[in-house]
């Protein structure tokens, strides 16, 4: 019995409700909300690991009801690799907000949204049953609603009511697919419903079941042209709540998307593969077109969400182990990066006192070692070499070319110049032009600022240098993805 | 005492004016490498090539495989040794300058990697290092920083050469599938299978667009004249005597592979030709010094790709050497050009003149470097040239197509030697145009010494050409295997292209005196030109199309965004739905047809109606209310109680709160939307109604396996002691979900008690 499966979403929990508990003071709460952070990177290295490692799969069947009548938490290389993120960039990015929220009025609520936001998260990383994972993404929804309007200003108040206008959408289009599968093959298991549809066959009815997923995740994950709400919500959040935002919760559309589409829509992936790679051109060219038009530094940031996103459902409508790998490479590389790109970008905010590119400036100067950060992360985001981004896009352009699809691949790089593009724009109007005004700025940045960037930057490092063993494990994840028998038989037990 | 005697020495012994000591391991690195290089000179020459491999990257093919034959050799050399000198130079040079850690840092990065780029024998590591050597280029121009034209001119240079690059490594991914990997060995070992596949033209053509943007060849020439903004340290190692040249090594290193077709030569020669000639003649028309090294720089790549594109062994030999000899003058006269720059503060050749009373030491510099790049003999810019003709008359059976083809190598020729005048001669010894902004004080000797050992090396190797010879020879074999050339020597006997040469010098001179007579003027850009359209894609065409489509889709009407987003999953969902045939197909059951039923929907639409066309906000509400009352009707009609007792709850809860907050909802309540909107969102909400239905109507009765529901039913009572099954589904059975969407309610309740406070804190 792997009782501690419960952990990444019992921990959290228990945080945020003992945060509650605290609400008046800060300083415990503070220790509260590191304390489960910390100890969910502590768990997943020291023992989640390394039973993966041995043992390929873990389940826990939740009060012991056998499967699939229960709800069954799954884990497998996938998920562990989702869990390992979330719990990195969960810590740094509370590291980052213990600094920027200190003493602010904002903070005794900040903390428990922010835990039940990393309990929804491992929530759906873990769970092994469709209507769970439905449970698990309205937590996430809400505590997202809470986080973003934190602040409570006009355009924070505006822009959390289109993402929840929009979301709603997204959630509807869940529950029909749930519904219509549940209708087909009377179970929510997801194993369960996997060897049910497979032994149907290909119709027409999980086709459209398919669709109804693909539109859900299409919105959660923004990609064209469903992702409205992004531009229009994340840039009002306060800068740390962006960057957990935007660099872990769009992701999991994804990870939902990968786990369906293997499990239970393999019939239907390669045949659905023009729709994927025609989405996936248009999210990559629509959104960094949207972030080359942009001045203000967060919004450019969040328009190239939309756009990194067009090249994970890339590496997914191509279809095979190699891209399946790239695509779990590049999801590791562009959590660490985006999140980093945005932590600095809050650090050039709260030294320039502006978010706005043209009345920035001077960094270069003022702060060589913060540009020198930059430098690092975006042009790993750009995907130069030797930096992690380039590893992450080469593996998606020699899939690509290996399955013929050549279209896609000029689409890829080609977005990949205007990236670098944009980017060089940060650098030119933030970094290397004169420095215009300074209202606004603070002088004294607290430390934890600048540790959870670096730290956010450093395993982007360790990611490129490593990418060979990193690369790895994303195989054998992908294996894991193509052969589903075992983990049918983890979950199942026969 | 010690400390102030050891500041004092370092400033009277060594004169090293902008000494650090962080140079040191710099200047370290680039001395080991060279002498590293040296000593495993003789093993390449002789054939056998010093290797080391290192798995980095299994899953795609990327090994650190690191070689060094002799075409890595020569160009190693030059990257090692003129990096040293840069180095040396930039000390007196870049003194006082700020950010001179970044100056440093950056110059070491693009030694190390154009050293990794010829070394690589992985093309996929080639790439890597390609790039880096892109961004550190970028960093350089762009180093003097707040300057406009800098960040103007490094952009420039980082897109070209970025956009070539990655045309290149789609080229490189292309020639990966087709020999199943990366390894240079295993690909050039059987080069005729590239040539044998269909995509041999797509991969010539996407390398070629790395190494044509890489090395300045037209259409893409226009970045490195722009790139003179950097330090002229800088243009002398990156962007004359090394990196520019990484597009001609790749060239020669894939020549086996890529070349010997119709297409290759027919490119290579043509682009290389107009580079040439343009070059040559743009350069005439350049005032500043660093423009005129920029755009002879330009033509003499253009002659080495022309050269490469000729494909026999002559030319091979003709372009490797120009390459060399290239490295050395050209680099020679750069710092020379920089020297005069720190000293006088200009570089406009109609201001300079007379610099030899400030700077004989200097002015023989020039002098050296001058001749080698008119191709006097006895230098390597001789042996260049003599090889050069020699290559272009060999070149073909027909003597009219070989001699134009030397004739029009001899324009170019000229071109240089006119303007070797002008750089050696008339900058120390023609009369000064005007006055300078500085007046020249006591030259550090670190601003010469560097330049005097390129020039000099430039005479070395031409007097005695033995010294480059094995490795060249080695080199051509490699470019073209199999193929053999003749020995260097500096004296071929009385042959036409020693004649060739005279007519060279003579129609120089002849082109120094009509430059004399009418300097060049500043000119404006002509308005159809590369530069032109690139100008005009960056700046105008991309930000425009990119703000246009941005402000059309993301315009902040949430009506619009929802009313897309339906709209595509109903083409998506519903075009699949129809094409499966399955709606034809669906069946109702008879009861569905009952009146009670009949009634019941047809008052629901009707109050779903009324929502929509309720004038007053009140009225919306209650219609709301009238939908889901009706919806609990239904539910009571299709006996499910528990279903109908929360609905109905939650119609009243939602009737209730919402005419709570009646008073507090803004006023205006109609909105006014044009007809054809109007037109288009009513046939948008009706299809997902019509979606909604089809789906209905294709599900029902349609089951793939019996429900394990049953399983509820039977265990409820034996196993959970409840005989509520719903409760025990909720509370056990399934109680994890139970848990999620209590914390569900509880954060929601947290969010609203956050934005309250807030009103709170603000009143």
């Amino acid at each position: 019995m792997t009782l501690h499966l419960v952990l990444p979403v019992a921990l959290p929990l228990a945080g945020a409700i003992l945060c509650l508990a605290f609400y008046r003071v800060a300083r415990v709460q503070r220790a509260i909300a590191l304390s489960s952070c910390a100890g969910l990177v502590l768990y997943l290295a020291g023992v989640l690991w390394p039973l993966l490692n041995g043992a390929g799969y873990a389940t826990l069947r939740i009060g012991n009801w056998p499967a699939p009548y229960g709800i069954v938490l799954a884990v497998d290389l996938l998920s562990a690799i989702m869990l390992s993120l979330a719990a990195v960039v969960g810590l740094a990015v509370l590291v980052y907000a213990l600094a920027w929220f200190r003493r602010e009025p904002e903070e005794p609520l900040l903390y428990p949204l922010y835990l039940i936001l990393l309990m929804g998260l491992n929530g759906a990383f873990l769970t092994g049953d469709v209507f769970n994972l439905y449970v698990f993404f309205e937590i996430m929804l809400v505590s997202s609603f809470g986080l973003m309007a934190l602040g409570g200003e006009r355009g924070q108040i505006e822009g959390t009511i289109k993402y929840l206008a929009i979301s709603q959408l997204s959630s509807a289009l869940f529950l029909l697919g749930a519904g219509l599968l549940y209708g087909l093959a009377g179970t929510l298991n997801m194993a369960d419903l996997a060897r049910k549809l497979a032994a149907s066959g290909a119709t027409p009815y999980t086709a459209i079941a398919a669709l109804l997923f693909l539109g859900a995740f299409g919105i959660k994950a923004a990609v064209f042209p469903l992702f409205f709400w992004l531009p229009a919500s994340y840039h009002t959040a306060k800068t740390p709540v962006t960057a957990i935002l935007g660099g872990l919760l769009t992701k999991v559309g994804i990870y939902a998307l990968c786990r369906l589409y293997t499990l239970l829509f393999p019939v239907h992936w390669a045949a659905q593969r023009s729709l994927f790679l025609g989405i996936a051109a248009l999210t990559m060219v629509v959104g960094v077109l949207g972030a080359v038009a942009q001045g203000d530094i967060k919004r450019l940031l969040s328009f190239h969400i939309i756009s990194q996103i067009g090249y994970l459902i890339m590496g997914l409508g191509l279809s095979s182990t190699l891209a399946m790998a790239a695509t779990l490479y590049f999801m590791v590389h562009i959590v660490l990066v985006k999140t980093g790109l945005f932590l600095i970008a809050g650090i050039a905010e709260q030294v320039t006192g502006t978010t706005d590119l043209y009345a920035m400036g001077g960094l270069l100067r003022r702060r060589p070692f913060l540009a020198c950060l930059f430098l690092i992360t975006a042009m790993s985001l750009a995907g130069l070499p030797p930096l992690s981004g380039f590893y992450a896009k080469l593996g998606l352009v020699i899939a690509g070319l290996q399955s013929q699809e050549y279209w896609v691949v000029a689409v890829a790089l080609g977005v990949s110049m205007l990236t670098l593009f944009s980017m060089v724009k940060i650098w030119t109007q933030a970094f290397m032009k004169k420095a215009t005004t300074a209202a606004g700025a603070k002088e004294q940045l607290r430390p934890g600022l600048y540790v959870a960037a670096v730290g956010l930057a450093a395993l982007a490092l360790v990611a490129a240098v490593g990418a060979g063993p990193i690369y790895g494990v994303a195989q054998r994840a992908s294996q894991q993805l193509f052969d589903s028998s075992a983990y049918l038989v983890a979950v199942l037990g026969r | 005492m010690a400390s102030h005697l050891a500041t004092d020495r370092s400033k009277t012994l060594l004169r090293v004016p902008g000494w650090r000591w962080p140079l040191a391991p710099v200047l370290a690195l680039a001395l080991g490498l060279f002498g590293f290089v040296l000593r495993r000179a003789p093993a390449a020459v002789a054939g056998t090539p010093w290797e080391a491999a290192l798995d980095w990257l299994p899953a795609l093919g990327l090994s650190l495989h690191l070689r060094l034959d002799s075409l890595s050799l020569i160009f190693a050399l030059l990257i090692t040794g003129i990096g040293a000198l840069v180095v040396a130079y930039s000390m007196p040079y870049m003194q006082g300058e700020q950010g001179l850690g970044r100056y440093y840092a950056s110059l070491t990065l693009f030694m190390l990697a154009m050293f990794g780029l010829v070394m690589a024998g992985n093309l996929l590591l080639l790439f890597v290092f390609w790039e880096l050597t892109s961004i550190s280029s970028y960093l350089l121009i762009g180093f003097r920083h707040e300057e406009a034209e800098s960040q103007e001119a490094a952009l420039q240079a980082l897109l070209v050469t970025g956009a070539g690059g990655l045309a290149m490594l789609a080229g490189i991914v292309l020639i990966g599938q087709v020999y199943g990997s990366f390894d240079l060995g295993v690909i050039l070992a059987e080069p005729t299978r590239l040539r044998a596949h269909p995509l041999y033209g797509w991969a010539l053509g996407l390398i070629l667009a790395g190494a044509f943007t890489k090395s300045a060849q037209f259409p893409f020439h226009f970045w490195l004249p722009k790139a003179m903004v950097a330090p002229t340290p800088v243009s002398a190692y990156l962007h004359s005597a090394t990196m520019v040249k990484a597009g001609i090594y790749l060239l020669a290193r894939l020549s086996p592979l890529l070349g010997g077709s119709i297409a290759w030569q027919a490119t290579l020669t043509t682009a290389g030709g107009l580079t040439m000639l343009l070059g040559a003649w743009q350069a005439l028309r350049q005032h500043d010094l660093k423009g005129i090294l920029a755009y002879t720089t330009i033509s003499t790549l253009g002659m080495m790709v022309a050269l490469l594109g000729l494909g026999t062994a002559e030319a091979s030999q003709a372009a490797l050497v120009t390459l060399v000899a290239h490295a050395l003058y050209k680099g020679a006269l750069f710092l020379v050009a920089g020297a005069v720059d720190h000293e006088t503060g200009t570089r406009d050749v109609r201001l300079l003149g007379g610099f030899w009373a400030y700077g004989p030491a200097l002015g023989l510099v020039a002098a050296l470097a001058a001749l080698s790049m008119a191709g006097l003999p006895p230098t390597l810019g001789f042996v260049a040239k003599e090889l050069g003709y020699s290559a272009a008359l060999e070149w073909s059976e027909q003597a009219i197509a070989s001699g134009g083809l030397a004739l029009l190598v001899l324009a170019a020729n000229a071109c240089n030697v006119a303007l070797a005048v002008v750089l050696g001669y008339r900058v120390f010894f023609g009369e000064p145009g005007g006055p300078w902004p500085r007046k020249p004080h006591g030259m550090p000797w670190l601003l010469v010494l560097p330049g005097l050992l390129l020039a000099g090396a430039s005479w070395l190797v031409g007097i005695l050409p033995g010294l480059l010879d094995g490795a060249v020879e080695r080199a051509v074999g490699l470019v073209l295997p199999g193929a053999h050339a003749g020995h260097l020597a500096l004296w071929h006997g009385w042959s036409l292209p020693l004649a060739l040469s005279m007519v060279t010098l003579a129609s120089g001179a002849g082109l120094y005196a009509l430059w004399r007579r009418r300097p060049p003027a500043p000119c404006g850009e002509p308005r159809l030109s590369a530069l032109a359209a690139y100008r005009w894609l960056v700046y105008r065409a991309l930000p425009g199309a990119a703000s246009g489509l941005t402000r059309t889709l993301q315009n902040g009407s949430l009506r619009f965004y929802i009313m897309v987003i339906l709209a595509s999953t109903v083409l998506v969902a519903g075009g699949t739905l129809v094409r499966s045939g399955l709606l034809s197909r669906g069946s109702l059951s008879s009861e569905a047809y009952a009146w009670p039923e009949l009634l019941m929907t047809a008052l629901l639409v009707a109050a779903a109606l009324g929502v929509v066309l309720a004038p007053t906000r009140l009225g919306a509400i209650l219609s709301l209310g009238a939908v889901g009352s009706m919806v609990t009707l239904l539910y009571v009609r299709f006996r499910a109680p528990d279903l109908a007792l929360t609905q109905l709850l939650i119609e009243a809860l939602t009737v209730i709160l919402l005419l709570q907050v009646f008073h507090y909802l803004p006023p205006g309540f109609e909105e006014h939307v044009r007809p054809r909107r109007a037109a288009l969102e009513i046939a948008v909400a009706a299809s997902v109604g019509l979606l909604m239905a089809g789906l209905v109507l294709m599900a029902n009765g349609v089951q793939f396996a019996p429900p394990i529901a049953r399983y509820y039913l039977e265990q409820s009572a034996p196993l959970a002691h409840g005989h509520n099954v719903v409760n025990v589904i909720l509370v056990d059975f399934r109680g994890y979900d139970t848990l999620g969407e209590i914390t569900v309610l509880a954060t929601a309740a947290i969010g609203v008690y956050a934005l309250l406070r807030v009103r709170r804190r603000k009143a």
